[in-house]
């Protein structure tokens, strides 16, 4: 625990901001195709709020929210989706991610392309988001190397600092 | 050491520059670029045959979708191997 | 005199990527420390973006984004934002593993100067040769 952790500022701001960083990140993935975004922008954003969460309620408190193993699901959940709508196209007869063959809307193969590049979006963004968490809490130090800060530690001593 | 080192990328910086003076001037439409039918076929076909208004998004997923496939699983690779090397095993 | 500075105003996204990359250059050939090196080696990765998203760019043109009721709009050339979307990935991919590879070389030498880490595998040198012909003889 570092002193800016201790800071009920820095904790209350957190609090209210991450939900409001992750529908953003939501925004950003879904609109994608209609303006500027994109499913790697969407996704790193998605998991910095995790990665705010993390650094400032403490490493273990992060893993709670983002255990290890959901993490290594949607990863390869992510990659699943994309190379399943390719090979969706694949199997009604067009060539590998030939958007336009799949007879979703079958009179105009431009709305299926832009309904199933969102999807390929959306796989994206999962894998992105969770391959950026699991890298920062990789390179993190482990649970019993965090120094404890002890607990009466007044608060006037990083107001002089 | 160092001035070597200086050396090397003062000649490296210096044959850039050189080769730069052949390369057109910022902004400009009428290079080959620009002019390439690739392009203007992706700037022209975007809403026809991707339905979507963003260019670089149908570039990407679209035209160019197979490539961002090996994309997407170069990043899933990186968090692989960053896994493999750092994560202690629990004995 | 003002036919250089014609030349320099036309063309100066060049001069500042040659800039930038010289930068990084040299902090990858003459720093010694492992984490300036990455740090280099993104500056680097950074002066090429640049220069790329830099050749896209119109006089008077908007962003590759089909700007609908409008008939007449020069757009941007969207083929280099796309390949640098790649780039961008790929450098944050490469970043990711090189640190943790320095994170390993510190855990096992206890540093990342690069002369302590080579001066260590000498020392260490002679005994790893031997435990190889030992094993390669046991074979």
């Amino acid at each position: 625990m570092s002193r800016i952790q201790e800071s009920v500022i820095v904790r209350t701001i957190v609090r209210i901001m991450v939900p409001f960083i992750e529908l953003f990140a939501l925004y950003v993935i879904m609109h994608g195709s209609g303006g500027p975004g994109g499913g790697f922008q969407g996704g790193v954003i998605f998991g910095a709020a995790i990665i705010l969460y993390a650094m400032i309620y403490g490493i273990a408190k992060g893993k709670e929210r983002m255990p290890d193993t959901l993490d290594k699901i949607l990863a390869s959940t992510g990659l699943t989706i994309y190379a399943g709508t390719g090979l969706l196209c694949l199997f009604f007869g067009g060539k590998f991610l030939q958007y336009g063959m799949v007879p979703l809307l079958p009179d105009d193969p431009a709305e299926v392309s832009a309904l199933l590049i969102d999807a390929v979006e959306i796989g994206i963004g999962i894998t992105v988001s969770a391959v950026m968490i699991s890298l920062f809490f990789d390179v993190s130090p482990p649970e019993s190397e965090e120094e404890e800060l002890p607990a009466e530690l007044p608060i006037s001593t990083y107001r002089e600092a | 050491m160092k001035t070597l080192a200086l050396f090397v990328v003062l000649l490296a910086g210096a044959m850039l520059v050189y080769a730069g003076q052949d390369l057109p001037p910022f902004g400009d439409s009428t290079t080959d670029m620009y002019q390439n039918r690739v392009t203007q076929r992706y700037i022209a076909g975007t809403e026809v045959e991707s339905g979507v208004p963003n260019m670089v998004t149908a570039l990407l997923a679209n035209y160019r979708g197979y490539d961002t496939l090996g994309e997407t699983t170069v990043i899933f690779t990186a968090g692989v191997a960053v896994m493999l090397l750092l994560r202690r095993r629990e004995t | 005199m003002t036919g250089i500075i014609d030349i320099v105003h036309a063309e100066y996204n060049y001069w500042i990527y040659t800039a930038l990359m010289m930068i990084g250059f040299y902090a990858m050939i003459a720093k010694k420390n492992l984490i300036k090196k990455i740090i280099g080696a993104n500056i680097f990765q950074t002066a090429i973006f640049l220069f790329y998203i830099s050749l896209a760019d119109i006089t008077g043109g908007t962003a590759p984004i089909i700007w609908e009721g409008h008939e007449d709009v020069i757009y941007t050339n969207p083929v280099p934002h796309c390949l640098i979307l790649t780039a961008i990935v790929v450098s944050v991919s490469t970043t990711a593993v090189a640190l943790a590879l320095i994170i390993r070389i510190y855990r096992e030498y206890g540093s990342i100067e690069e002369d302590v880490i080579l001066a260590a595998r000498k020392s260490l040198q002679p005994e790893f040769s031997e435990y190889a012909r030992q094993k390669g003889g046991e074979e």
